[in-house]
C-alpha cells in the first residue's frame, strides 16, 4: 500500500471510525434538515431524532447475540 | 459564557484522556530506550500538532459561517457518536476497558525486544514516542480546531488542551508509572456526550434550521444525549448478561 493510500485509510479510520453507517446517517440527516429548512418547514427536530436512532441502531447491531456469538464483527 | 465553559470543558477532558494514553507510551519508551530519545520524539510530535492547529484553525475560520457550522457540526457529530459508541460498548462489557497497565507492559516488552543503537538518538524510542503523542494528540487537535473555530475562540481551546497536557505531564513525572487511576471511559463518555450534543446543534444551524429557545437548546440536547446513552448502557449490560459464557470475553479496542 502506497503512502497516499495509507494516509487516506488513516484519515478514513480517524474520522469515520468503526461504523461507517453513522457517518452516512449523519450526512443524510443534515441533508434532510437542509431540504426541510429550505422549503420553509420547521426542521430542528430532524437531528435529535437522527442521533437517538443512529446511536441506538449502531449499539443494537454491535451487541446482537448472534454477532457476538460468532465474534465476527467485533471492532479491533 | 456557557458556550466558552463547554468549549473549555470538552477540550480539557478530551485532552486529559488522550494525554494519559500518550504519557503511558512515552514513559515506556523513556524507561527502556532512554529519556533523550523519548522526549525528543514527544517534542517533535507536539510541534507537529501545534502546526496542525495553526494551519487548520485559520483555514476553517475563513469559511462562511453557515458552511463552517454545517461541516464542523457533521464532523463533530460523527466523531462524537464514535466516542460515545465505544464508551457505551465498554460500559456494557462488550469491549475491554482501556487498561493502561497492560498497554504499558506491552510497550515495555516490545521496546526491550528491539536491539539498541549504540549512541545518539535511539530510533526506536524516538519513533514510538513520536507516534504515540502524534496519534493520541491528533484527536485533540481535531476537537480544538473544530470546536474552537466554530465558537470563534481557538485560543481558549488551545489553552484548555495545554492545561490538560501539563496536568498529565506533571502527574506522569510524579508517579513515573501509567496513570491507571484516571477513569478514562467515564471521561470519554462525557466528551462523547458533549460532541454529540454540539454536533447536531451547529450542523442544523448550518443547514438553515432554527432552534427553539436559541442557545438554550444545547442544554436540552445534552440532556437528551445523556438519557439516550444511559438507556443504551443499561440495555447493553442486560444483553451482555444474557450472552453465553464463551462469548463474554471483551475485545480490546484502542
Amino acid at each position: 500500500m502506497g503512502p497516499l493510500r495509507r494516509l487516506a485509510v488513516f484519515f478514513y479510520d480517524f474520522v469515520v471510525g468503526d461504523d461507517p453507517r453513522i457517518a452516512v446517517a449523519v450526512v443524510v440527516a443534515l441533508g434532510l434538515t437542509a431540504v426541510a429548512a429550505g422549503a420553509g418547514v420547521s426542521a430542528w427536530w430532524v437531528m435529535p431524532l437522527a442521533v437517538v436512532a443512529v446511536l441506538g441502531f449502531s449499539i443494537h447491531r454491535a451487541t446482537e447475540p448472534a454477532r457476538n456469538r460468532a465474534n465476527t464483527d467485533r471492532p479491533q | 459564557m456557557s458556550r466558552d465553559f463547554f468549549l473549555f470543558l470538552a477540550v480539557f477532558v478530551a485532552s486529559l484522556v488522550e494525554g494519559v494514553e500518550a504519557v503511558t507510551i512515552v514513559l515506556a519508551a523513556g524507561l527502556t530506550r532512554g529519556w533523550r530519545s523519548a522526549l525528543a520524539g514527544a517534542a517533535v510530535a507536539s510541534v507537529a500538532l501545534v502546526a496542525t492547529v495553526a494551519v487548520l484553525g485559520p483555514a476553517l475560520t475563513a469559511l462562511p459561517i453557515d458552511v463552517l457550522r454545517l461541516v464542523v457540526g457533521a464532523l463533530l457529530l460523527i466523531f462524537g457518536l464514535q466516542w460515545l459508541r465505544k464508551a457505551i460498548l465498554r460500559a456494557g462489557g462488550f469491549v475491554a476497558v482501556h487498561d493502561e497497565e497492560a498497554i504499558f507492559a506491552a510497550e515495555l516488552a516490545a521496546a526491550r525486544a528491539v536491539g539498541r543503537e549504540p549512541r545518539g538518538i535511539d530510533g526506536y524510542g524516538f519513533t514510538v514516542s513520536f507516534k504515540g503523542v502524534l496519534l493520541e494528540g491528533l484527536e485533540v487537535a481535531f476537537i480544538v480546531v473544530t470546536f474552537g473555530s466554530n465558537q470563534g475562540n481557538i485560543p481558549l481551546a488551545v489553552l484548555a488542551a495545554c492545561a490538560a497536557a501539563l496536568l498529565v505531564i506533571f502527574a506522569g513525572v510524579a508517579v513515573r508509572a501509567p496513570l491507571n487511576r484516571v477513569p478514562e471511559n467515564t471521561l470519554k463518555f462525557a466528551v462523547g456526550v458533549m460532541l454529540t450534543a454540539y454536533g447536531p446543534f451547529w450542523g442544523a444551524e448550518g443547514a438553515g434550521a432554527d432552534w427553539p429557545g436559541g442557545d438554550a437548546a444545547i442544554l436540552v440536547l445534552i440532556a437528551l444525549t445523556l438519557i439516550t446513552s444511559f438507556a443504551l448502557v443499561a440495555a447493553t449490560r442486560r444483553r451482555y448478561a444474557r450472552l453465553p459464557a464463551a462469548a463474554t470475553t471483551p475485545v480490546p479496542m484502542t
